[in-house]
């Protein structure tokens, strides 16, 4: 396998948010996201705490967006193709100030901006109505088209998730994505190994992953491959430095996760995968969060 | 009876016929003029539909996206986020069945500007048999919230269809038939989106047409004369929005309702004009149509006649109808 991994340094580069200050956001938008489904007694857990690092990472650190103007023509854009993490991203705008943090007590509720899965007629900043799994990255592929059309700068990031690989669409997007050369489009793989239920191991308790190699597929189909940690924000930012200055080819940044990360009664264990907290569940969430907290305060 | 003032029409006699499918493709090339944001993406079929005129004159906005059409829909989905209008070129059931769900999502759920259009709709696909042939593409679209859909009677109906449509913004689906076919409308007809027009009038009995399935209507309307039968035609382009008041109106004043369309007697014309009449004025009917059957390869004539489409089922309908009212 040739694939490229980027050299990681922890340093911070200038100009850039400090690494500490990711660090941070990731813990604060986990603790978001748990008292959101708390509160609101459904939705998905383990998917969105996977995704949390990707995500702040984008919207702190990446993205060119405005969010006193979310339909800029020029922003960059972002599909949670994995529509079912929607919570994560809520909780991501709303730290960014797209939004009220304490409307994310709405989630899933009537009425709501924040509808179970992410709809763009509902929250100004959300680029693509998604839920559907296997469907992001085709209207990525449409964006990243019209803006090399419009002679616009912007770039369009996918995420998608590595049970959702085993959608045909996705393929069908990947053949063309490269047949066009998209450079200014990248699709990060949330690749925590685990669907929602999938097929057990012998052991009986433990899944098998959805997809073996989603890297070695996503290059066979003629797109430029990056790995990384991602849940590790210099990792992160390394890994989608290379993707964005890719050119003549989309770039996939295969992201390895951990489905739940950051409670560690939910990582790795797929029926946390749409599990609401108990209050207790929550206590003891929030307090290994608090402990993370104080180790960053400290270091 | 109240009279009613009419549409003209061209004489059948004699008739000029073009192939609607050319019509759009020629269309396409003019309105790119005029619009520098209309692209056309092709599934792989543009030398069927005819989008292979636009790829020619205008191929910088010619898209190829290959036999991949839940991925194709996508892409336009995207594209309209951007704001352009992509136009979609590939057959009915490709874009109506195999890319529903995304249609769903990314097109009719976020309500995008994508210009569906299904090519060789209909029963009449060149020979190609069921798999190709829509006999459920006006249910499926006729159910989706917000979805505009259209069934041209010919080239001149099309064409104006296509401008009305590049002037509205939403998700829209349009009918485009194979092959050539009378032009009954001349140059000073206008189509209007969500409005019916009334070619016949008359008191005995109502026929309610779409599509090509008006010219036949025509014919129809024709054979119920020779024996003494007022009939009214009231042609309906845009399947929904509906334009209930002339449906119910043309009820009202005939008691007896025929319905007349290539598709199924479910969920397109017939289902929509039941289920307006049951609730506004219930009128005895009969609905022309696929008799709740899938196709099969063979010539046109022998197709329209084995499944009941020709002009002479409906007026027989008509006659059918007429006596059950008394
Ligand atoms: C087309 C479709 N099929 C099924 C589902 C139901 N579903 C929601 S999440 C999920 C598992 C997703 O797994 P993965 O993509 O790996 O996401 P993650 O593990 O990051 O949550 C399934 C099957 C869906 N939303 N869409």
């Amino acid at each position: 396998m040739t694939m490229t991994e980027p050299g990681v340094s922890p340093a911070d580069v200038a100009g850039r948010p400090a690494l500490a200050d990711l660090r941070r956001r990731s813990i604060e938008v986990r603790r978001l996201i748990l008292q959101s489904i708390h509160t609101a007694g459904a939705g998905h857990i383990g998917g969105p705490l996977s995704v949390t690092d990707l995500l702040v990472n984008l919207y702190f650190d990446r993205m060119d967006i405005d969010p006193e103007r979310p339909d800029w023509p020029e922003r960059d854009r972002l599909i949670l193709s994995k529509g079912h993490s929607s919570i994560a991203l809520y909780a991501v705008l709303a730290l960014r100030g797209f939004l009220p943090i304490a409307e994310l007590a709405t989630f899933d509720a009537a009425n709501s901006r924040l509808q179970g899965h992410p709809d763009m007629t509902a929250l100004p900043g959300l680029d693509m109505s998604t839920g559907s799994l296997g469907q992001g990255l085709s209207p990525g592929v449409g964006m990243a088209l019209g803006a090399r059309l419009r002679g616009a700068p912007f770039h369009t990031w996918v995420i998608l998730g590595d049970g959702e690989l085993q959608e045909g669409q996705i393929w069908e997007a990947a053949f063309v994505a490269a047949r066009y050369r998209l450079g200014n489009l990248t699709a990060i793989v949330d690749y925590n190994g685990l669907p929602q239920f999938g097929w057990p191991r012998a052991d009986g308790f433990t899944r098998e992953a959805p997809i073996e190699d989603p890297g070695g597929k996503f290059r066979a189909f003629g797109w430029n491959v990056v790995e990384c940690d991602g849940h590790d924000h210099a990792a992160i930012r390394a890994a989608f430095d290379l993707a964005e200055t890719h050119v003549g080819q989309p770039t996939c940044v295969v992201a390895r996760t951990v489905k739940g990360k950051g409670v560690s009664f939910m990582e790795g264990d797929y029926l946390w995968h749409a599990k609401v907290p108990t209050a207790d569940d929550l206590a003891r969430a929030l307090a290994e969060l608090d402990t993370l907290s104080a180790a960053e305060e400290r270091s | 009876m109240s009279a009613t003032s009419t549409v003209a029409t061209l004489p059948l006699a004699g008739a000029n016929a073009i192939a609607p499918r050319e019509a759009w493709g020629h269309e396409l090339v003019e309105l790119a003029e005029g619009y520098p944001d209309l692209l056309v993406l092709d599934g792989d079929l543009a030398n069927s539909t005819r989008a292979d005129i636009f790829a020619a004159a205008v191929p910088d906005r010619f898209f190829e996206m290959g036999i991949a059409e839940q991925n194709l829909l996508g892409v336009a989905a995207g594209l309209a986020t951007v704001g352009y209008v992509p136009w979609i070129s590939t057959f009915v059931p490709f874009l109506a069945k195999r890319a529903l769900d995304q249609i769903r999502v990314v097109i009719a759920q976020p309500h995008l500007n994508v210009k569906m259009c299904g090519a060789y709709s209909g029963m009449l696909t060149g020979k190609t048999g069921k798999t190709h042939q829509s006999v459920e593409d006006l249910a499926i679209f006729r159910a989706m919230p917000g979805v505009v859909s259209i069934a041209p009677a010919d080239a001149v109906e099309l064409r104006q269809a296509m401008r009305a449509m590049m002037a509205h913004d939403g998700p829209m689906y349009l009918r485009v038939t194979r092959d050539p076919s009378p032009v009954i409308f001349g140059p000073d007809y206008r189509f209007e989106i969500g409005r019916a027009a009334l070619l016949r009038d008359g008191g005995d009995v109502g026929i309610i047409a779409t599509g090509v399935q008006t010219v036949r209507a025509l014919e129809a309307v024709e054979l119920l004369a020779v024996e003494g039968v007022h009939a009214a035609l009231l042609h309906v382009p845009t399947i929904k929005p509906l334009d209930v008041d002339a449906v119910v109106a043309l009820a009202e004043r005939t008691g007896a309702i025929v319905t007349a369309e290539d598709h199924s007697i479910i969920g397109g014309l017939g289902g929509a004009i039941a289920e307006t009449l049951a609730e506004r004025r219930p009128t005895l009917m009969r609905r022309v149509g696929w008799q709740d059957v899938y196709g099969e390869s063979a010539p046109n004539d022998t197709l329209l006649e084995k499944y009941g489409l020709t002009p002479r089922h409906i007026a027989e309908a008509a006659r059918e109808v007429m006596a059950a009212r008394g």
